[in-house]
């Protein structure tokens, strides 16, 4: 491939303060078109290199080259401030970024429409479900049109059914934008069904142990989830998993 | 490909219930009403009894029966302007006593929030408010500042600064981790991150903080009038005077009226309290 990658992490290593390795020399590139899920044992440093990828860390060896400066950041909870309606929390970005009103208003609303919650602008976040609280959180990171889009298991306290529908839209917006995504889960059948490749991780300290392409087409039907061929992939996914959790108990 | 995402939304699951039409025509719970009206009427009761049946005839003035209390304290025309005169006296001292307190101790409290270096530089001297003895402290602030007005505020804001400061301190440093990465992630300024997210957040626990500080307040400006026993007389000093005149019907008109006023004061946060739970989704 010709196209620079978005997010490249070269050799990076990252122990913390407190003596925590909690990656150990992790090379991975991740292009525009490529939808990356990360995949490991809980506490593996899946998001700490979504922290390192959006500067909330700093490699303690090796580097990480961020080619973009769209970067759109979806955390584990909503991480919706409670006394701003949804429309107000979809408009922080641009806010913090000195965007005149009208502007931020018009591409706060563009982007709730998007996620498909248009009519709950005025909604403040605890007249939300889990789910439409998640849409809210997406659309917010929808405003910055990422180029590069990381999620961290945003999906994990949702329902299976909301979760699917969700695992769709996301498909949809990237095969719109086509931005490189990366996405941590825990769920083997989401990892494959989101994305072109998956990743999986030891044990901490993190390294990669398998790297295993998708080649399924965009858009995905949520059926495809019954098929054959994504059974299979799915227990590569997994068998690589184990092998990854056995070595960090050895 | 369309641009806008056509999946049906969930509907919401934690809408508010729509309440029920009853008799009950207001916001509050009836046994919000209804259980203190209760006690009032008991303790009431139990006064009453103790006045009329434990104690005998000759000492009654000690304890006087409510009836008493609200015939000589309050229906009594002239002691009744004396009371009512010396309390707006107190009350004024200790609201701008509060006020004072809550501008200054939310200042104290963001400056050390801003950096480490000025909590733990200042934190211990706020405590140290929290033990000095205020009987103290009066007559020293009567000898350095005088006995009026100014001299009375000092010491309210004294008294009611540390809630002020403990709770805005707390609720600026309760921001959940994630909302301070949002805030990192977009590149917050410091000015943005104390207005747009530290400061809302804080809001319920300060306002906690403004509820205990509103009865010091009023402690603190009947202390200070207690003991200067000189200036514009406030509720302090009349307690004093009925002490000496053994004016039990006063005494306890004072009182509880000071105590009224303190609940009022109360009431008027939680109220506000009410309203930032609500803005924050919480009730
Ligand atoms: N700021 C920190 N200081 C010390 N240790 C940390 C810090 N953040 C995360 N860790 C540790 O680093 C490891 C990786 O964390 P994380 O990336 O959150 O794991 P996960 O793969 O479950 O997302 C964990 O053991 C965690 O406890
Ligand atoms: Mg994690």
């Amino acid at each position: 491939m010709s196209i620079d990658p978005a997010l490249a992490f070269r050799g990076t290593s990252l122990t913390f303060a407190n003596g925590t390795r909690a990656l150990d020399g992790i090379d991975l590139e991740v292009r525009p078109g490529e939808f990356v899920s990360l995949v490991g044992p809980s506490g593996c440093g899946k998001s700490t290199m979504l922290r390192l990828a959006a500067g909330f860390e700093t490699a303690t060896a090796g580097a990480v080259d961020v080619n973009t400066g769209h970067l759109g950041y979806v955390f584990q909870e909503a991480t919706l401030l409670p006394w701003r309606t949804v429309a107000r929390n979809v408009e922080l970005p641009a806010e913090l970024a000195g965007v005149p009103k009208a502007e931020r208003r018009e591409a706060a609303r563009d982007a709730i429409e998007r996620v498909g919650l248009a009519g709950f602008e005025k909604h403040r976040p605890s007249q939300l479900s889990g789910g439409m609280r998640m849409r809210a959180s997406i659309a917010r990171a929808l405003t910055m049109k990422p180029e590069l889009f990381l999620f961290d298991e945003p999906f994990g306290a949702l329902d299976e059914i909301t979760r699917q529908h969700l695992n769709s839209e996301v498909g949809n917006l990237f095969v719109r934008d086509g931005f490189a995504g990366v996405f941590v889960t825990h769920s083997v059948p989401e990892s494959v069904f989101m994305s072109t490749r998956v990743v999986v991780l030891t044990g901490r300290p993190g390294q990669i142990a398998a790297d295993i392409p998708v080649p399924f087409d965009f858009p995905r039907d949520p059926e495809l989830r019954y098929t054959p061929a994504f059974a299979n992939l799915a227990a590569e996914v997994s068998a690589a998993l184990r092998g990854a959790k056995q070595e960090a108990a050895a | 490909m369309t641009a806008t995402l056509e999946t049906p939304v969930e509907t919401t699951g934690t809408e508010a219930p729509q309440r029920k039409r009853t008799l009950w025509p207001f916001k509050t719970a009836p046994i919000r009403v209804f259980a203190p009206v209760a006690v009032f009427v008991l303790v009431i009761a139990a006064w009453a009894a103790s006045s009329h049946l434990l104690v005998p005839e000759a000492s009654r003035f000690l304890l006087p029966p409510p009836e008493a209390v609200i015939a000589e304290g309050l229906l009594d025309p002239m002691a009744r302007n004396e009371i009512l005169t010396a309390l707006w006296n107190t009350v004024q001292v200790a609201l701008c006593g509060l006020a004072i307190a809550i501008v200054l101790g939310v200042l104290f409290a963001v400056v050390m929030s801003q950096t480490r270096w000025a909590e733990f530089s200042l934190y211990p001297y706020a405590v140290v408010l929290q033990t000095i003895p205020i009987l103290a402290v009066v007559p020293l602030f009567g000898f350095w500042f005088g006995y009026e007005f100014g001299s009375r505020v000092i010491v309210c804001v004294m008294v009611s600064l540390f809630p002020v400061i403990t709770n805005t301190l707390f609720g600026l440093k309760s921001v959940a981790p994630a909302e301070h990465d949002l805030f990192t992630l977009h590149g917050a300024t410091r000015f943005q991150r104390l207005w747009k997210l530290q400061l809302p957040a804080a809001l319920p626990a300060m306002i906690s903080g403004f509820k205990i500080s509103g009865g010091q307040a009023i402690i603190g400006s009947i202390v200070a009038d207690f003991f200067f026993r000189q200036g514009v007389p406030g509720i302090g000093r009349m307690i004093d005077v009925y002490r000496q005149r053994l004016a039990t019907e006063e005494l306890l008109t004072a009182l509880l009226l000071s105590s009224l006023v303190g609940l009022c004061l109360f009431w008027a946060f939680d109220l506000l309290a009410g309203r930032v739970d609500r803005m924050h989704g919480k009730r």
